[in-house]
């Protein structure tokens, strides 16, 4: 039912904002400052909400490789490594076409991120697949092998002599780095995320292609009788969530720093599983919910500058709600006030 | 490294290292293993393991005593671990999910609570020197044993005997093997399986303050490298065996070791290739013995990663 998908998900989140509110007074500080100041340095100016929309872009992407497999019944958690090779490829490709016209070497750039992330994330699919290695656990080792290969070939064969103190490969062209959106002073980014988003949306739910994916997703064995290519479609439902967290990397580094180095590396990967979560998995919730996130994380500087709070403020905020949100599983199907009046009438 | 030592300076260090770096994988690989072995899976101990770490390095701190430290170390372990023990006895909660919530609300709640705490030196674990008898200095730093080493290695001798022979360690095992059976005999799964994942959680604790108490000494934030997620593959790779736990942990210990200890002699090529070799190692086995027709031998029949 609609209103209890919104019900119970805004509830979670209203419980965790009070129990944080008890933690932040436990602590001596008053929680209505603290969440002024989070409102404050999320949303309330323009400067604000370029912060938050910079950092729900690569979020929007990452949750996808959650949300994307989830429809074919997989746990995918190694968004993070296909960021990462994604955002790697999208460097080493960027600086071999320097001189093409820009356009065209970031299309270029675009779709050999995509591909290597959905190469990196449809392994983890295959092996499922074909071997029963569990997804969740070989996607996790995938990303930690990815982010030592990304150390290795950044701080060796692809090191730019120039980068001291920081390891980077060699820096994208001014050119070819991806500009802002017309009338927001945001990078393409979000709205790569958006476009992306909102195709799987109505691939998901309003295709044959995507009704069949979830029964792949409900029942692989209802489908496989009703003679689904259940691997198929378990595969391309990760590379395509791979493709989102590539793009994603692609992103980082053309729109943000120029050049593939260890910031890439910043848990976008993680933060995306939350959100896929507190969105259950639906590819247009995913919008929302990263702006959400992005704020709270944007105004983590916010919280510090003001009240002296650690910026790992806004990493508890995140938890207590990832806990709450994961906890109000248990209640759907069980208010009262969300059964239609036949069960109500039955149940009494 | 001096000239006395040589290249043979490298399997020493390595097996030093295998001790050090392996410690904190050993604690955390048993305590996933008695929460596997009752039927769940808890993703979340990086989250315990850096809870762990921060609250016995600010306790040894307070108190002066690490080995209390140690002991409040495992006590957030605990609490963390019955979090998840509850949280996953709730209808349709996924422990999976419930485990990657714990890794960020744990790591978030270390960093917060553990920002005082960068700067201050705070009391360590003292060392045992097996090596006395070695007039080599190298020898002397390789067998400078910790303590809670050798816990750990009682630890997964006591477990391994636990769970073959007691009443206890066999309600652990139904429990994970078909909560049908468990139910049957008029045990509740439930119960079982929280507390066998409290119990998870302080070990892993226990090993978190292993890195801020012992090596590498100190609480930063980027102290722990992802051991605590390497526990579920080093489970895997241990085929849920205690004691096998303790060999692989002295392996992922090694592995991670070898790149510092190449590095020593002049060796800086592949570094970050060699500490990827236990993730590579872990995926490698995983392929080959699993397969969709059959679980893996050994593993516990609930076991969610199994269905």
């Amino acid at each position: 039912m609609r209103r209890e998908a919104l019900a119970i998900p805004l509830g979670a989140l209203i419980a965790a904002m009070l129990l944080f509110g008890l933690f932040m007074a436990a602590l001596g500080q008053n929680p209505l400052e603290v969440y002024a100041l989070i409102y404050r340095g999320a949303f309330a100016s323009a400067f604000s909400w370029q912060n938050t929309l910079a950092r729900a872009a690569p979020l929007v992407l990452t949750a996808l490789c959650v949300a994307l497999p989830a429809q074919a019944g997989l746990m995918i958690i190694g968004g993070e490594g296909a960021l990462v090779t994604g955002g790697l490829t999208a460097a080493v490709v960027g600086h071999a076409l320097a001189g093409a016209a820009p356009l065209a070497a970031q299309l270029t750039m675009a779709l050999a991120a995509m591909a290597v992330g959905a190469a990196w994330i449809a392994l983890a699919g295959a092996l499922r697949h074909w071997r029963g290695v569990n997804e969740t656990i070989s996607s996790l080792l995938l990303t930690y092998i990815a982010i030592a290969i990304f150390n290795h070939l950044v701080e060796g064969p692809l090191k730019d002599p120039a980068s001291l103190n920081k390891p980077s490969t060699a820096p994208l062209p001014d050119a070819m780095m991806i500009g802002r959106l017309p009338g927001l002073d945001v990078h393409w980014g979000l709205g790569f995320g958006v476009v992306f988003a909102t195709l799987m949306y109505v691939l998901v739910r309003h295709t044959t292609w995507g009704f069949a994916l979830r029964i792949v997703g409900g029942n692989a064995r209802a489908a496989r009788i009703a003679g689904l290519p259940v691997g198929a479609y378990v595969l391309l439902a990760c590379a395509l969530g791979g493709a989102a967290a590539g793009l994603a990397g692609m992103v980082e580094v053309a729109a943000v720093h120029g050049s593939a180095n260890a910031s890439i590396i910043a848990g976008y990967g993680y933060g995306g599983i939350l959100i896929a979560f507190i969105a259950r998995q639906n590819p247009l919730a995913v919008l929302p919910v990263s702006v959400l996130v992005g704020g709270i994380a944007a105004s983590g500087g916010m919280l510090q500058r003001r009240l002296d709070l650690p910026d790992a403020t806004v990493l508890v905020l995140q938890g207590v709600a990832f806990v709450t949100i994961l906890a109000s599983e248990a209640l759907y199907g069980r208010l009262r006030i969300f059964q239609s009046p036949a069960i109500r009438a039955e149940r009494a | 490294m001096t000239p006395a030592l040589g290249w043979w300076g490298v399997p020493l260090a390595v097996l030093g290292g295998a001790v050090r770096v392996g410690t904190p994988f050993l604690f955390v690989s048993l305590g996933e293993c008695i929460t596997e072995k009752s039927g769940r899976i808890n993703l979340g101990l990086e989250g315990i393991l850096v809870m762990g770490a921060m609250t016995g390095y600010a306790l040894s701190h307070a108190t002066g005593n690490p080995w209390v430290g140690v002991l409040a170390a495992g006590g957030a372990g605990l609490a963390l671990g019955l979090l998840h023990g509850i949280l996953c006895t709730l209808p349709r909660v996924n422990d999976i999910a419930v485990g990657i919530a714990l890794m960020l609300f744990g790591t978030g709640l270390a960093f917060f609570l553990g920002k005082p705490y960068v700067q201050p030196k705070a009391p360590t674990l003292p060392s045992i020197p097996f090596g006395f008898w070695s007039d080599s200095p190298q020898v002397q730093a390789a067998l400078q044993v910790n303590p809670l080493f050798v816990f750990g290695f009682a630890l997964a001798l006591v477990l391994t005997w636990a769970f073959r022979t007691t009443r206890w360690g066999l309600v652990v095992r139904m429990a994970g093997d078909s909560s049908d059976a468990a139910r049957a005999m008029g045990y509740r799964v439930g119960v079982v399986r929280t507390l066998a994942t409290g119990l998870g959680g302080l070990f892993a604790g226990i090993g978190g303050s292993f890195l801020s108490l012992y090596y590498p000494g100190s609480w930063s934030e980027g102290l722990s490298s992802g051991q605590g997620l390497m526990a579920v593959a080093l489970v895997i790779f241990a085929g849920w065996n205690p004691l096998q736990c303790f060999y692989a942990a002295l392996l992922f210990g090694a592995a991670g070791a070898l790149g510092p200890a190449l590095q020593s002699v002049g060796i800086t090529w592949g570094y970050y290739l060699f500490n990827a070799a236990p993730y590579v190692v872990t995926l490698g086995i995983m392929i080959v013995t699993c397969s969709p027709r059959r679980t893996l031998a050994g593993a516990p029949g609930e076991l969610s990663i199994n269905r």
